[in-house]
């Protein structure tokens, strides 16, 4: 099966499982190059399980993802703060340095270049003359400020949000979704996990809803209509409570879902 | 008595000396920076599981060819090397979580380890296997410690930026592609490496003594990571000197004097290190209240 060539990826019939149990099932559709998509859904509608699908972090139970080659920036991956280790004894200036991994690698120096990439992208993120703090001393916003340079860093084609404003301030949340739109406009494939539908409604070209099944997929104005909005509420059942649970769970085994 | 010939003396007068002294400071060197990331990666029991572990290869080795240096650390290794693969492989394949398959798979090791020794040797074998003799380090065991150590530093730095970044955020490498399971296994080769480097002269249990304690005192000194692991090796250093000068002038065993005075450093640091000891945090705060 070759990839359309204006789709960045392609999920055709997709299930992806935590456990035993599917947290995302029977997902087919695409994201065109150059979109800006938001994923909306209750807790534990698989929406991180699907970027972490995407990104690879979970094999899929069944049905395949297809991604576009993506050169040599990789994917932008932006996961939830809470599974960053933010004790972790490191400099800002060197977690945005590690957006450049594909340069440096295990063992390459870090150039002048580089260095410089690094301080243009601390400029852009407003966090000047953070450069030597360690991480552990920001507060949330001042630490998801740094993972987007780092994001800007790698220059990445495509693009994984996990909830990027569920933890930060209203002035670092507007910040943020201008260097998103900024993306959008330099023609990379975005897509954001989301909670906010005015926001979604606002920024966001195409929105997929999704509550384990794909609700509905498509252009905002369409998908989040009432009518689909009370689906998704109709669907998030019982199951919610225990599928957050069960995407907390570290260990990501893999196994064919009960029919 | 002089100062002199509290500090010094025994080290100038006796060749035993000078050869633990060395060995300890090698030890302190190699395993500084593998105890500081242990503690940072939050996998400070590993370390004490992993020495258990090493228990049935030296105990092999040991019944296999008598009292080999070579072939005891190589059975070491291996049993080592066997505990951390097979505990990643239930750890990746099962939902059990690392520190329980480390947990099953040390103490079927430790098991196996005090069968073979009490059925195939003597008391004293295993409280030797146990405890080491450091002041019995000849010149075989002084350069395969040092070779380890060496080594250890070397493959340290080859894989330093992947394991700084697999610690911190492991989702990150794994979506640049790092590479992040190979670096943990070669990781915990490493730990595996300087724990067999130390049973020598500390024995399987106070080995990881040396290792951890300084690397968890030094948390309380310094910040940067490199800084951790220097701090840590220095003040293992200073624990292997002073541990050494103690076993000698009140004649008790070396490696518990070791680390016990590694341990007075990591109490003293809890309560008056300048970062975060409990002198830090709680007697500032009460002049902010006050």
């Amino acid at each position: 099966m070759s990839l359309p060539s204006e789709s960045a990826v392609v999920l055709r019939n997709l299930t992806l499982a935590y456990e035993s149990r599917a947290a995302v099932r029977h997902l087919s559709g695409s994201l065109a190059r150059g979109s800006l998509t938001a994923i909306v859904g209750p807790n534990g509608a698989g929406k991180t399980t699907l970027l972490k699908g995407i990104v690879g972090l979970l094999r899929p139970a069944d049905g395949v993802i297809e991604r576009a080659r993506l050169g040599r920036s990789g994917i932008g991956y932006l996961p939830q703060q809470a599974e960053i280790e933010r004790r972790f004894p490191i400099s800002v200036i060197d977690t945005v340095l590690l957006g450049q991994w594909r340069q440096i690698g295990w063992l390459r120096a870090v150039t002048r270049e580089l260095r410089d990439a690094a301080h243009r992208a601390l400029d852009a993120v407003g966090l000047q003359g953070f450069e030597h703090r360690q991480i552990e001393t920001l507060s949330a916003g001042q630490f998801q400020r740094v993972l987007f340079a780092r994001l800007v860093v790698q220059d990445a084609e495509l693009i994984l949000l996990d909830e990027p404003f569920s933890a930060v301030d209203w002035r670092t949340g507007e910040d943020l979704l201008r260097l998103i739109e900024s993306w959008h406009r330099q023609r990379r494939t975005v897509v954001a996990v989301l909670h906010d539908l005015d926001q979604v409604r606002t920024h966001f070209p195409d929105t997929l809803l999704i509550a384990r099944e794909c609700i509905a997929w498509g252009a905002t104005q369409e998908v989040l209509t009432p009518h689909n909005l009370m689906r998704m509420r109709h669907m998030s059942g019982p199951w919610a409570a225990e599928a957050d649970h069960y995407e907390r769970v570290r260990g990501m085994t893999v196994l064919t879902p009960s029919a | 008595m002089t100062l002199y010939e509290v500090t010094l003396g025994p080290f100038v007068e006796f060749g035993f000396m000078r050869r633990a002294l060395v060995g300890c400071l090698a030890l302190a060197l190699g395993g500084g920076p593998i105890g500081t990331i242990l503690v940072i990666r939050r996998m400070s029991l590993m370390g004490d599981a992993l020495s258990h572990a090493v228990l049935p290869g030296a105990a092999l080795g040991f019944i296999l060819a008598g009292l080999s240096l070579p072939a005891m650390s190589l059975g070491g290794v291996g049993a080592g090397l066997a505990v951390a693969l097979l505990s990643g492989l239930v750890t990746r394949l099962t939902p059990l979580r690392e520190d329980a398959s480390f947990a099953a798979f040390y103490l079927i090791s430790l098991a196996l380890g005090v069968l073979l020794i009490s059925t195939h040797g003597s008391n004293v074998d295993l409280l030797h296997l146990l405890f080491g003799s450091i002041l019995a380090v000849d010149d075989t065991a002084l350069i395969l410690i040092g070779a380890i150590a060496t080594s250890s530093l070397l493959a340290l730095a080859v894989i330093y930026r992947p394991l700084v970044v697999e610690c911190f955020d492991p989702g990150f490498l794994r979506a640049v592609g790092g590479r992040g399971g190979l670096v943990h296994t070669l990781f915990l080769a490493l730990v595996v490496l300087n724990l067999v480097a130390g049973f020598q002269a500390l024995g399987t249990l106070m080995a990881v003594g040396l290792m951890m304690l300084p690397a968890a005192a030094a948390r309380f000194w310094v910040r940067e990571l490199w800084l951790l692991g220097a701090a840590s090796s220095a003040l293992a250093s200073a624990a292997a000197f002073l541990g050494l000068l103690l076993s000698y002038h009140l004649d008790v065993p070396s490696g518990p004097a070791i680390v016990l005075v590694a341990g007075l450093g990591y109490l003293a640091s809890v309560l008056f290190g300048p970062r975060d000891s409990l002198r830090a945090l709680y007697l500032r705060r009460g002049h902010l209240a006050a």
